[in-house]
Formats: C-alpha cells, structure tokens, sequence
C-alpha cells in the first residue's frame, strides 16, 4: 500500500501546491487523483517516485519511508505513464520498451522478448517493433508508453494523463484497454486526470482535489456521485451526476415483458391484450426489426416499411441501468428493447417501469450506505 | 595550365601532402571546437544565465582576425600549425555551441519527465537521451563549422608556410604563376564539399529516426531537432 501521510509541497515562492494530504492508496486497484488545474494533482504523483520532494510530511510504501532507497531504485519499480507517451524519438519501439529492463541489466534477447510480449498485450502489431515513434498515431504511441511502463514488471503504475492528447474515439479504447489490463495484472495504479468522467470510469477510488492542493472527497465513484462532500464536488462532478450515477446499477432486474412482443407473420395473439400502443416485430430469429401501430399489428397488416425503428437495444447484464434509460429515451415509442448477447429479443420494458426501478436502486443505495456508516 | 599539379619545392610538399596537412589543420580545430563546446553547451543548459554571455565571448572570439591572433600566440608556440589551429578551433565555438544548445533543448520536456522517471539519472539521461537527439543540431554546426575551417587554414600562409594549400596562394604571386592559385580555391572547394557530403551522410547514418522525405508527415516531424537551425 501507498500511505501518504499529511505530505505538504510549498515552493520557495511560497506557492503551496499540496497541502497536508493523506491519502491511503490500495493496493492492486486503480485510485484516480482527479481536479481542476492547480490542485496539484501531478505534483503529488511526482511526490510518490520522488520527481518531486515533499516540504513536509511522508510517503510509505508498504510501511516503508520511500526515501529510504535510492531515487534512481525507486524509479525504477515504478512505471511511468505520461501525456503524449514521451517515448525516446531516436529508438525502435522495441528499445524504448525495453529501457528499464536493459538498465535493470536483463541480456538483450531476454529484453526484446519481453517487449514482443508486451506490445502484444497492449494491442500492438508486432510489425511495428522495429518502427520509430514518428511512424505511429497517437494512441499507438500511447499504447507503446504502457508497454514501456509495464516493462519491468513493477508493482505499481504511476499514470499522469496519459490520455488526455489523444481524440475521444481512441481515448476510449485506451481506458477500455487500461480496463482489461488491469484485470490481467492487478496493478496498484495511480492515475492523474482532469477529466471526471475518465475519473468515475476508471477508478476504484476517486480522490477529488482542489485548488491549493487540498483533499475535497475521497470515496469510490459510486459514493462521489450520490453523497459528494461539497459544493466544490458537486461542482466539479457537473449537472447530470444523477443519471451517470446509474452507470453503477445493474439492469439485469428490470422487469421485462414479451406481451408486446409478436414475431412477423404471426398472428398477434396475446399481443392484443396489452395496452400499448406500439408492439415490437421481430424476424422468425427473434431479432427486432421495428416497432408497429398497434391497430396494425393486430389485424394482421404489418407492413415492413411501415415499421418505426427499434434504436439501440440494451443487453441485461451486461449493460447498466444509464444504457436502459437512454435506450428508452432514444426509442421513438419510449420502450426500450432488450436482446440476449446473439441479439435475439429477450423482452421490451417502458420508461415507467425504467423509472421505478430506479427509485428501487436508489433506496437500496441509501440504504446500503447507511449501513455502512453505522458499521463505521 | 601546364604545371598544375607541379608545386613549387619551397613548399615541401607534394599536392597530395598538402590536401593531407590541409585536413589536419582544418579539421583538427573542429574536433577540439567540439569537445570544448560540449562541456561548455552542457553548462550553458544547466545555469540558463550562463548562455548569453558565453554566447557573447564565442562572438567576439570570432571577431577577433586571425592575423591579431597570430600575432599574439606566436610568442609562445611560433610559427608551427598549432598557432594557426588554435584560432580556428575558438572560431568553430560560434557555430557548435548555439548548435548544441539548441539541439539538446530541442528535446521535448515529456522525453526528458519520462527518462527522469524510468530511473535514468543526469549521465544517462545526457548520454542515452539528449545527446542522440540532438545529434542533427550537431551535425549541422559541425556542416558549417567544418565548411568554414578549411577556408580559413589558408591564412596560415602569413605566418610562414602555414597555410597548406593556402600556401599555394602565395607561391603563385612569388612565382607569378596563377595556376598555383587556381589549383588552391579549386583543390579546398572540393575538400570542402566532400567533407559536407560526409558530414550529411554521418547525419543521415545517425539519425535512422527521423521522418525522410516522401514519407509522410506527422505530428512527430513538427519536432524536427533541426528545425531551430533552419
């Protein structure tokens, strides 16, 4: 574990850019440090593998005075991720991978294949190992930074926003990337960000900074969204905290119904005794093709070009509770539909149903948290 | 142009022998300009303060002619290649230290946070990092310092027979034969533009990294070490 233990940095000038933080960083989960420019988000990353040296206070590792080791040691147990990858322009991919293991004095051949293994693991072509960084986009520069961070096989990740340079489209596949990495290695991870919602999607823990370098909140995303401490994380958290909080609710217990359902050519039998007004046709496979007029429906007159488009459907399960509502939002009859992971309809659910069983999580919600707070 | 090639004995040389002593003395001072530029640039990027005024004196150096320096060093080391040597060698200063200090600041700060946090320390960080990366910058002070060497080792022929080629300057008025001269702006020309083409192809050996032309550009090439010196 990382503790930092009341750590201040105040500059000669008198700027204070941390003030007496404490922080307790679990180990093998990603903790997010997160907040406006100026609260001194970097710097307290930096202050972990000594680039910055704290005025006051202590960083432990695993109970362990930090300066206690050499600085170049440290460094080097730590990888190092940062904006626009800074990889060395003057070496192949293969060699910037291989940095610290080389200067850990690994054998050349055990080095390179250890990059190969790498470059695999972050989604890299082989093909480009013997490239120079100018040869490659953005994010596959970026993806080359984690190779070369993961090298070395240390312990803990240190990840200054290194996905803030890239375009939304390939920032998210980076994060979804960084995701399922983590699955794989279980790293301790401290990851910079400015960005919230980068913050809420991958953190286990969110520490939300202020300016002056001044903890505000501390807590999993989940807890940020419905219990932020402050005006200041409300703030920082934006308007719509309430619908991403859904992000976090399963969809698998929505209540659906197939009443509404009828397969093409069919006769609408059941169908017909349901009150809505649209009902959902799907092929002899059971996938959707489009929404029909009830009246239609039921006389047998359902007409291919006639049909509304179904919009996206929602998978239960595997999507949250936020997909289901948006999907019923999009949906031009506002019943969104539900398919299993082949894409067969499994059943359709309305906005109201959508909307109790949102009332239903937010009640657990709270009541989980209060039960949490007394256990405290 | 009978006589060409026929150098006057007084020269005590064959032409061949004076395109070999010409190289020693124009090249000689740039090898020293740059190890004494590099120690010299490296300072000058650590105390920022430190650069202009060292860029002042390399100016002056420069302005200061090469007879003035003559003149003084002869006392001590006489009429010998050395007190032409070490002049050039102050001059090529003006070129390799803006050169070296442009280069090594061209590397992006991210390179520099980035080898500083993979547990490279200050010697590596110079050695591995920023020396490679500004080796075109080099190249390119080292393209101009060396051009400029080989035309100025002619001077050499004021202080006694100095000058290698340069000398062939003067045995063509003592003689009244212009082919002599003809022969020395020729012969130093050609030094000049071969030793650039080797100084280019050292460049483009070095330098496997850098975007060619005909490929295409990216945001990378905006980066272009060289490009302060453009």
């Amino acid at each position: 574990m990382i503790r930092i233990d009341s750590v201040t940095k105040r500059y000669p000038d008198g700027t204070v850019a941390v003030d007496r933080l404490s922080l307790d960083i679990p180990d093998r989960s990603i903790t997010v440090l997160v907040g406006p420019s100026g609260c001194g988000k970097t710097t307290t990353l930096r202050m972990i593998n000594r680039m910055v040296e704290p005025t006051e206070g202590t960083i432990l590792l695993d109970g362990e005075d930090s300066r206690r080791q050499p600085v170049t040691t440290l460094r080097r147990s730590m990888g190092y991720v940062i904006q626009n990858a800074g990889l060395f322009q003057h070496r192949t991919i293969v060699d910037n991978i291989a940095t610290v293991p080389r200067m850990l004095g690994w054998g050349k051949q055990r080095a390179r294949e250890r990059a190969a293994e790498l470059m695999e693991r972050v989604g890299l072509d082989p093909s480009l190992a013997k490239r120079y960084p100018y040869q490659l986009s953005g994010g596959q520069q970026q993806r080359v930074g984690v190779a070369r961070a993961l090298a070395a096989d240390p312990p803990v990740l240190l990840m200054d926003e290194p996905f803030s340079a890239v375009d939304p489209v390939v920032r998210k596949g980076l994060q979804d990337e960084l995701l399922r990495i983590q699955d794989e290695l279980g790293k301790t991870i401290v990851f910079v960000t400015h960005d919230i919602d980068e913050a809420i999607k991958l953190g286990t823990m969110v520490a939300v900074l202020r300016e002056g370098g001044r903890l505000a909140q501390y807590a999993p995303p989940a807890e940020l969204l419905s219990h932020p401490a402050d005006g200041f994380v409300e703030d920082f958290l934006g308007a719509d905290r309430g619908i991403r909080r859904l992000s976090f609710f399963p969809s698998a217990a929505l209540e659906l119904t197939t009443d509404a359902v009828i397969r093409s050519g069919a006769a609408a039998g059941p169908a017909a005794a349901t009150g809505a007004a649209h009902l959902l046709v799907t092929d002899a496979d059971g996938r959707p093709l489009g929404w029909a007029a009830r009246e239609e429906a039921t006389a047998g007159d359902v007409r291919a070009d006639r049909l509304l488009p179904y919009g996206r459907p929602f998978t239960p399960g595997a999507d949250s509770l936020r997909v289901a509502l948006d999907c019923a939002v999009l949906s031009p009859v506002g019943w969104a539909v539900a398919v299993d992971g082949d894409g067969r309809v499994t059943g359709v659910v309305s906005q109201q149903t959508i909307g109790e069983a949102i009332r239903a999580a937010h009640t657990e919600g709270r009541a989980d948290t209060e039960k949490a707070g007394v256990a405290e | 142009m009978n006589g060409f090639f026929d150098i006057p004995s007084d020269l005590q040389n064959s032409w061949a022998g004076l395109i070999g002593v010409h190289m020693r003395e124009a090249l000689l001072p740039v090898a020293a300009g740059l190890l004494l530029a590099l120690p010299v640039a490296q300072l000058c990027g650590r105390f920022r303060w430190l650069y202009p005024p060292v860029l002042g004196t390399t100016t002056v150096l420069y302005a200061i002619p090469s007879l003035a320096f003559f003149v003084v060093l002869i006392d001590y080391t006489g009429q010998t290649e050395l007190t032409v040597m070490i002049p050039l060698a102050l001059y090529s200063l003006v070129v390799l230290v803006p050169a070296i200090v442009d280069g090594v600041r061209s590397v992006p700060d991210e390179t520099l946070t980035a080898a500083t946090a993979m547990g490279l320390g200050p010697v590596r960080r110079y050695l591995q990092v920023q020396l490679p990366i500004a080796a075109p910058a080099i190249v390119a002070g080292l393209r101009v310092a060396t051009a400029s060497s080989i035309s100025l080792v002619s001077v050499g022929a004021l202080i006694g027979n100095q000058g290698a080629l340069g000398n062939l300057l003067a045995a063509a008025q003592k003689y009244d034969r212009p082919e002599l001269a003809v022969n020395a702006v020729l012969t130093m020309a050609v030094l000049a533009i071969l030793c650039d083409a080797l100084l280019v192809g050292l460049r483009v050996l070095l330098t496997p990294w850098m975007p060619r032309a005909g490929t295409r550009p990216r945001p990378a090439a905006a980066r272009d070490p060289e490009g302060a010196l453009r």
